[in-house]
């Protein structure tokens, strides 16, 4: 049964109008809903992932108007007029973003469960603070798991976009 | 998953407070929901209404009369970035800056942290030590309730089912003081944390007033008056010799528990060599 038809009629319905990565989204959702089951399985957006679910492995991060959230943790109905970012809206034309290529150039992933999060904590920390020292890059990052590897080449990489795009 | 529940946005303290009295122990107010919607989550806890009082303004930081003002809706984030409380409150600055990531911080509220009163949690314990007050409205009245009155146990504040905590307010500190909170914890959360409000005499020469927090590693944060006493009125060497027993009387009066975070004697003992070091540090910056 499609998760529509499973609601029940007094069901409370909160329209949600957003803007998803860079694109005007109009849903309806319970209030109940997770901002992550809502991505990934009516949006289709699957980058994000469901890890820890409680705050603490980073796997599940989104951009909500440009600072890093746990969508596993959100309800839905508060990116009411909110902008949402995904790793899918990250490349822009085609063309990755310079995190993406420090990441791929570097090695800053294995497995790649926790890629999508890195890269979009890392992302806001640019934002923020464009030329980083290691102290601030790790303090900003400490919530992101990886259970791979060690984070040097975590850490490598994002120097590595943050000089690049610093360049740009 | 979370069960489904139902969602009030109340525009005003008082439409918040009528709905929390309607509905009683069925309502549950609603903030960051950075651990509401956990405790939800793993059905620990289960609300058939949540009120989602994010509508009501409530995230100024201002300087009033002497005293530092909080809305109880300031986020983390905003706190640990409030130029307001640079320079006027350092050690909450920091201790902000390191509440659990920068996920949670972003949504994460003061007043949500302070009312669901999970013990492993750090502001509390400072606003404690820093006698802050928090205010609590209803309807029909309004309050203000002493930080050490707060905290009743566990998951357990004092406020009544109908009101909402608006506002937490803090003495600006004052000339020759300082206050340090220092935490320790190899877990997401904080096993032991201590804060000291430490004020030097007019002569700096001796410590004219001192205040000590324990947290985390019991049910909720406590004064230690007793500890207080051993050092209070000292000169910093005469202060400094009495800290081992004052240690020890506070890590007595964590009321610490033996979990995963440590058995009871391993927080006692960091406890101790925890306010050894607040004091230290805050006496450096008096």
């Amino acid at each position: 049964m499609s998760k529509a038809m499973s609601r029940r009629l007094d069901a409370q319905i909160i329209p949600v109008s957003f803007t998803l990565n860079g694109r005007l989204q109009e849903i309806e959702v319970e209030p109940h809903e997770l901002l992550l089951d809502v991505v990934r399985e009516r949006l289709g957006l699957t980058g994000a992932k469901r890890s820890c679910d409680v705050e603490v492995c980073g796997a599940c991060t989104l951009l909500v108007d440009g600072r890093p959230v746990s969508a596993c943790t959100t309800l839905a109905f508060e990116v009411r007029g909110r902008s949402v970012l995904t790793i899918e809206g990250l490349a822009e034309n085609g063309k990755l973003h310079p995190l993406q290529d420090a990441f791929i150039e570097h090695g800053g992933f294995q497995c790649g469960f926790c890629t999508p999060g890195m890269i979009l904590a890392a992302k806001a920390l640019l934002d923020e603070i464009p030329n980083p020292t290691e102290d601030e890059l790790k303090h900003f990052m400490h919530g992101n798991l990886c259970r791979c590897t060690g984070y040097k080449k975590i850490i490598e990489s994002i120097m590595a976009a943050a000089k690049k795009m610093r360049r740009a | 998953m979370l069960r489904r529940f139902r969602l009030d946005e109340p525009e005003s303290v008082k439409e918040a407070s009528e709905i929390l009295g309607r509905f009683g122990e069925s309502a549950k107010i609603y903030a960051g929901g950075t651990e509401l919607l956990l405790a939800m989550k793993e059905g620990l806890v289960h609300y058939e209404r949540l009120v989602n009082i994010k509508k009501l303004g409530l995230n100024h930081v201002r300087r009033d009369n002497g005293v530092i003002k909080i809305g109880a809706l300031c986020t983390h984030r905003q706190l640990e970035t409030a130029p307001e409380l640079q320079n006027s409150l350092p050690a909450f600055v920091k201790l902000e800056q390191y509440v659990a990531n920068v996920r949670v911080r972003q949504v994460g509220t003061i007043g949500g942290n302070l009312c669901f009163a999970e013990p492993h949690a750090d502001p509390g314990t400072l606003l404690m030590a820093v006698e802050a007050k928090m205010v609590a409205e209803k309807s029909s009245s309004k309050r203000e309730i002493a930080a050490a009155d707060f905290f009743v146990d566990a998951y357990e504040t004092c406020l009544e089912a109908d009101e909402v905590l608006t506002e937490i307010q803090v003495p600006a500190p004052a000339a020759n003081s300082a206050i340090a909170y220092l935490k320790f914890g190899y877990l997401e959360r904080p096993s032991v944390g201590v804060a000291v409000a430490l004020a030097l005499n007019d002569g700096k020469k001796t410590i004219g007033d001192i205040k000590i927090a324990v947290g985390c590693a019991g049910p909720a944060p406590k004064r230690v008056a007793e500890a207080e006493a051993m050092l209070k009125g000292k000169g910093a060497d005469e202060a400094a010799r009495n800290l081992p027993r004052a240690g020890e009387v506070a890590g007595r009066a964590a009321q610490a528990i033996s979990d995963l975070h440590g058995s009871q004697e391993y927080k006692e003992h960091i406890v101790g060599v925890l306010l050894k070091r607040a004091f230290h540090s805050a006496l450096s910056r008096c």
